[in-house]
């Protein structure tokens, strides 16, 4: 793992690349092998080129439900004890152990992998007069930032990320992920077009549970990112992803938009479209895209962005990137490739493409909507939570 | 004493063993170059190269050339700069002129390229895809509110959602030009062509003519120091009220439309008497500051059932504050005239040295905006030389949402460019009211003639945009990413926020 | 269902078994469970270059390519499962049947022979498709049919018997689509989406049903299918009916409509010389 960035002026550039994705959810709250998820990225193995693979799994640590989850990627040794003394300082620490991996042809140069049971030190929590959440971004963003080597790749509850070099069904074995067993779960083929691949820029994005997926080249990102910094966010990677993660952020914590909303804004109907559109309807939607226009997703994507509550899955507004999804029960199943849907579901009752703008949505029984309703910090602190940031992230990758 | 030492700037040479007699020049040419005694004699020293003798002329025999005098060698001392003094010497006026500057200034524009999609990003076809320019002029909320329908659906809750908003079809608008500076059938020409092309005129500080009521929804009416024209009724009409600070010609300067050119029609639509200078001071001396501002903007606002209203500027100097605080005094867009842009009258020396390029400004202004949080409060609209669509995307690019066009729309018009219009005589019929020269112009062709230009632009913008892999302007706009400059300083780069090609 | 699943070295299975073929009289079998998209066409085209005629493909799950480049009007391959993208591209001559659905890209830039696909299939087919047959038994995604052009004898077909998203029919330059609205999973949704037709500058798109003149792209003209026309259309559903076991009658039993572009030359006017 390379922990500076060998050009950091990098970070100010637009990265490019491909991809190919896949969520799947049971609503019902049953737990699927993280199996389902390799075999789902296996069969799409053409989609990326081998410098990005990675995981998000919901409900696997229910011994640990009410722990945050740090998943920790580090340099050297310097760094984890240096991170390790923070933890010290902050959170109650319950279990702290090495990611199970195992040996994968083709997985090499892996940084140190941790992960760590925690939750904030009662007494200091209630002195620092934040959530909990609030309490866990602020660490993520201190360590991101001033622990060199140092790289949280996911911090939820009862979730984590697993991700890194390489192509994503060896990603998922070295992980070992057939051992673990979640409601939900994404999953993600890089293909970036220019840096070598570093472990902390695979996808998933991911803050406390929330994590992005995504699949295409966002053509706005200029505007975007403008329009973000407008609210405080810095977006310091260069990345679709990164843009996408904060405009829900936005959308959905600060301005609580509804979540079917928040994916027309970003996803917006064409203007022709909104004039057929009843009164109310219309009102609410030219009023969306007069005040979220310089927050629209234009070009190419495909995304799904996962939660403990469930899942989302958006296209671009003229389905410019592939989507198919599927259900079967309770299951509910998005991915790049039908083929990606066959491989772990046998016989679904329904395989559709899902029109271009409409949102797929799984909702697990029983989870809380809104996410994150919680959290009160402002962006600035969250944006270098979910990026890293420039000291700590290196060249810069990810998107697609 | 030689009669002045300014030698004609032009020489008329006329093929006469092609002409045809026929006089079409004597009659067409506003500035009496012509006499004709058995052939057409022309007067170089009254040529003002406006071309429309050349235009017209049946045989083609007419050329105009450039007086090539042989001024001494000097490059300190230009040609311009000695006739300038010899001018001031005869006269001890200040120079008057019209038009825009037309110094060679780095044109920031043409040092500004877009960008395209490859391989990674896929460009878009606007012809068969959707491509989509409509844009909303005025103050948008921060953030949409909504409730529940009770049908499973969303409404917007009690007074959200955006308000008083101009629809355009087209972020391209047409800049204010007074009636009085033109003509009533210019104005016409532009009343028709906004309505058709879903999109705005603006009347200029010289009222609106009762024949333009029927598109009044397409029009902005002004508001300026003289007040010409202003009252309920006329602030009622437009879609838009538009407070005019100053202009990007003549920053800090008033108006002065001489009593010639007060005839009935213009006395009655500027509310003053006929024959009588048409004054218009340098500040509204209701506004001496900005909270002076805000104070008239409410009461426009108070008085047309709370409209959109605008403040248009000259860009100068200190341009982002100033913006900011017109946007903080409760205006719904902020229109910014570059020093490059047009005029029907302005003295030379402040049209040719006052002021600064409209590609800085709306970076600047744009940014500031953000920066305050309070860019989504109003919009932008940018002027002051905007020749062509690519100007146009660049504009956008750099954070418009809305270009205005005055000097091109008058070129469609059949504008040459003289300099001349505030001699009155535009052998064009534009900025005259000679009725023998207004007439030239009829509505109905103006009209199209203004519809093909913007329609053009339009589609070019719009294969701009497909280009960038957009097929909305909103992705557009203020995408400084999609901009590269060639041959830029760096700080200016770096004001402009827009990397040098190659990085 | 194709797939292997392993519990331990998982990952040289993945993708990269060897295909097995076997041949059951006249039928060639391979299977193509877990075999890497390169070595399963390697394959096809070998036993196809040995002179096997019919082939059938087992467990085929997302594998690309099936049928790209391949040459010869007498071959037929049964393809088992879910087709991967770009199936049958540049595909001169053969006839291969789906006995599933398709993804993205059937018969882009085809040039002869028969696809027929006994369920759904994804976006972008028949992309600058010149000749050959492409009949889609159920729904179909976006931009299908888009730029199918015709060239001397060369005249691409169609058929669809669901419902179609957005672009259909998108810059078509020659040829005929058809598209019948009947095996459909999305019955309250419409027959198709908008931009019908948006760009078409040639060819035919008949419709068993009506569309609102806004679905339309502009340049595409809107009218009953008149006796001609279904002279034309007849032949091709009855083909199309015994190619996916359906009653031509019953598809006869609603009206078409007919869209033909205004112009073969729609932008003409929209250029200016310098």
């Amino acid at each position: 793992m390379t922990t500076r960035p060998r050009y950091r002026e990098e970070s100010s550039f637009k990265i490019h690349g491909g991809c190919g994705l896949m969520g799947i959810c049971d609503e019902s709250g049953e737990l699927m092998s993280g199996e389902d998820a390799i075999l789902a990225m296996a069969v799409q193995h053409d989609r990326g080129n081998g410098l990005g693979g990675g995981f998000a799994g919901y409900g696997i640590y229910p011994e640990f439900a009410d722990h945050f989850c740090f998943h920790m990627m580090y340099h050297d040794l310097r760094a984890k004890e240096e991170t390790e003394a923070y933890f010290d300082q902050h959170f109650l620490l319950d279990l702290a152990e090495p990611m199970p991996t195992r040996p994968v042809k083709g997985i090499t140069d892996a940084p140190l992998l941790w992960r760590y049971f925690m939750q904030p030190y009662p007494n200091k929590l209630e002195e620092s007069e934040m959530s909990g959440e609030d309490y866990v971004v602020r660490a993520v963003m201190s360590i991101n930032a001033s622990i060199d080597g140092a790289f949280v790749a996911s911090s939820g509850k009862n979730m984590g990320a697993f991700k890194g070099v390489g192509y994503p069904e060896e990603i998922g074995h070295y992980f070992r992920l057939e051992e673990y067993e979640g409601h939900t779960w994404t999953g993600h083929n890089r293909f970036p077009t220019n840096t070598p691949g570093w472990w902390g820029g695979a996808h998933p994005f991911a803050l406390l549970d929330w994590t992005i997926v995504h699949n295409g080249e966002i053509s706005s990102y200029g505007i975007n990112s403008r329009y973000l910094e407008q609210f405080g966010y810095k977006c310091t990677l260069g990345t679709d992803t990164e843009v996408a993660a904060y405009l829900f952020d936005l959308l959905l914590r600060r301005h609580k938009l509804p979540l079917s909303l928040a994916c027309k804004a970003l996803a917006s109907p064409l203007w022709d479209e909104i004039d057929r559109m009843p009164k109310d309807e219309q009102d609410v939607m030219r009023s969306l895209r007069a005040v979220y226009g310089p927050g629209m997703l234009n070009g190419p994507f495909a995304i799904v962005l996962g939660f403990n509550g469930g899942m989302v899955a958006l296209n671009d507004r003229i389905k410019l990137r592939p989507l198919v999804a599927a259900r079967k029960g309770t299951k509910i199943m998005v991915a790049s490739e039908e083929s990606a849907i066959r491989a772990v579901m046998a016989e679904p009752d329904l395989v559709w493409t899902p029109k271009a703008g409409e949102p797929v949505i799984a909702r697990v029984k029983g989870m809380d909507w809104p996410i994150h309703g919680d959290l009160h910090l402002p962006p600035s602190e969250i944006s270098c939570a979910v990026t890293g940031t420039e000291q700590s992230c290196d060249s810069v990758e990810v998107n697609a | 004493m030689p009669t002045s030492f300014i030698q004609p700037e032009f020489k008329v040479k006329i093929d006469y063993d092609k002409c045809h007699k026929c006089g079409r020049c004597v009659q067409q040419c506003g500035w009496g170059v012509y006499s004709f005694n058995e052939r057409p004699i022309p007067d170089d020293s009254k040529c003002r190269a406006c071309h429309r003798c050349v235009t017209y002329c049946p045989a083609h025999c007419i050329t105009i050339e450039k007086n090539t005098l042989a001024y001494r060698e000097n490059d300190n001392w230009s040609p311009d700069a000695r006739k300038a003094v010899w001018r001031q010497a005869e006269t001890g006026g200040v120079l008057l002129t019209s038009m825009g500057n037309p110094k060679p200034y780095q044109r920031i524009f043409d040092h500004l390229v877009l960008d395209a999609c490859q391989v990674t990003n896929p460009s878009i076809d606007p012809l068969r895809e959707p491509m989509e320019l409509r844009t909303f002029l005025g103050s948008k909320p921060d953030s949409v509110q909504v409730e529940s329908d009770g049908n499973g659906g969303f409404k917007l809750a009690e007074g959200e959602g955006m308000h008083n908003n101009v629809k355009l079809d087209t972020p391209i608008i047409f800049s204010p030009m007074s009636y009085g500076s033109v003509s009533l059938n210019v104005h016409k020409s532009l009343a028709m062509a906004a309505t058709r092309l879903g999109t705005l005129m603006n009347t200029g500080e010289g009222g609106l003519h009762a024949d333009l009521y029927p598109y009044q929804d397409n029009v902005i009416v002004q508001v300026a120091s003289g007040r010409f024209g202003v009252n309920p009724d006329y602030l009622n009409r437009g879609a838009a009220i538009e407070i005019k600070i100053g202009q990007g010609a003549k920053p800090g300067i008033g108006g002065h439309l001489p009593g010639e050119k007060i005839n009935k029609e213009v006395s009655g639509t500027r509310m003053i008497p006929q024959g009588t200078d048409a004054i218009s001071p340098a500040p509204h001396h209701d506004i001496y500051s900005i909270e002076d501002l805000r104070q008239l903007i409410y009461a426009l606002k108070e008085a047309s059932g709370y409209k959109p209203v605008g403040v248009k500027i000259a860009a100068v100097h200190n341009v982002a504050a100033i913006a900011s605080g017109i946007v903080r005094a409760g205006a719904d867009y902020v229109y910014l005239d570059g020093f490059k842009g047009g005029t029907g009258a302005a003295p030379q020396v402040i049209r040719d040295h006052i002021g600064i390029p409209i590609e800085i400004a709306i970076a600047v202004v744009d940014q500031r905006l953000r920066d305050e949080g309070i860019r989504n409060n109003a919009s932008i609209i940018a002027a002051g030389s905007i020749r062509s669509s690519a100007d146009v995307a660049k504009a956008i690019a750099l954070g418009a949402d809305v270009v205005a066009i005055g000097s091109a729309s008058l070129m469609a018009l059949g504008c040459h460019l003289c300099q001349s219009c505030h001699t009155g005589s535009c052998s064009w019929g534009i900025t005259t009211q000679k009725p023998e020269l207004t007439r030239r112009i009829d509505p109905e062709w103006g009209a199209e003639q203004l519809v093909n230009l913007v329609h053009a632009w339009s589609h070019e913008v719009q294969e701009i945009l497909g280009a960038l892999g957009v097929n909305a302007v909103e992705s557009l706009r203020g995408s400084r990413e999609r901009l590269r400059s060639i041959g830029l300083d760096e700080q200016t780069c770096k004001i402009l926020g827009v990397k040098p090609a190659g990085m | 269902m194709a797939q292997t699943k392993y519990k331990t070295e998982p990952i040289e299975g993945y993708l990269h078994v060897a295909p097995e073929v076997r041949v059951e009289g006249d039928i060639t079998v391979i299977n193509s469970n877990a075999v890497y998209y390169k070595e399963l066409n390697e394959v096809i085209r070998e036993v196809v270059a040995g002179g096997a005629k019919h082939l059938r493909i087992e467990n085929v799950n997302g594998q690309r390519y099936i049928g790209t480049g391949l040459a010869g009007k007498d071959v037929k391959i049964e393809v088992h499962g879910t087709a991967g993208n770009d199936m049958t591209m540049f595909m001169d001559g053969p006839t291969i049947e789906v006995f599933g659905n398709a993804q993205d890209g059937v018969g882009n830039t085809m040039n002869a022979g028969r696809v027929i696909v006994h369920g759904d299939a994804g976006d972008v087919l028949g992309y600058g498709m010149r000749g050959g047959r492409v009949y889609i038994k159920g729904d179909v995604g976006y931009r299908v049919g888009i730029h199918m052009k015709a060239y001397e004898s060369l005249v691409p077909i169609m058929v669809v018997g669901g419902k179609a998203r957005d672009f259909f029919g998108e810059y078509m330059a020659g040829g005929m689509l058809v598209l019948l609205g009947m095996n459909t999973q999305f019955a309250e949704q419409p027959l198709v989406g908008s931009f019908l037709g948006s760009g078409m500058h040639g060819g035919t798109i008949y419709i068993r049903g009506t569309v609102e003149s806004w679905q339309c792209g502009k340049e595409v003209g809107i009218a009953e299918a008149n006796e001609a026309d279904m002279a034309e259309l007849t032949p091709v559903l009855a083909d199309y009916c015994e190619a996916q076991g359906m009653d031509l009658e019953e598809v006869l039993a609603e009206p078409f409509i007919k869209l033909t572009p205004f112009s073969h030359r729609p932008y003409g006017k929209l250029y200016a010389p310098m």
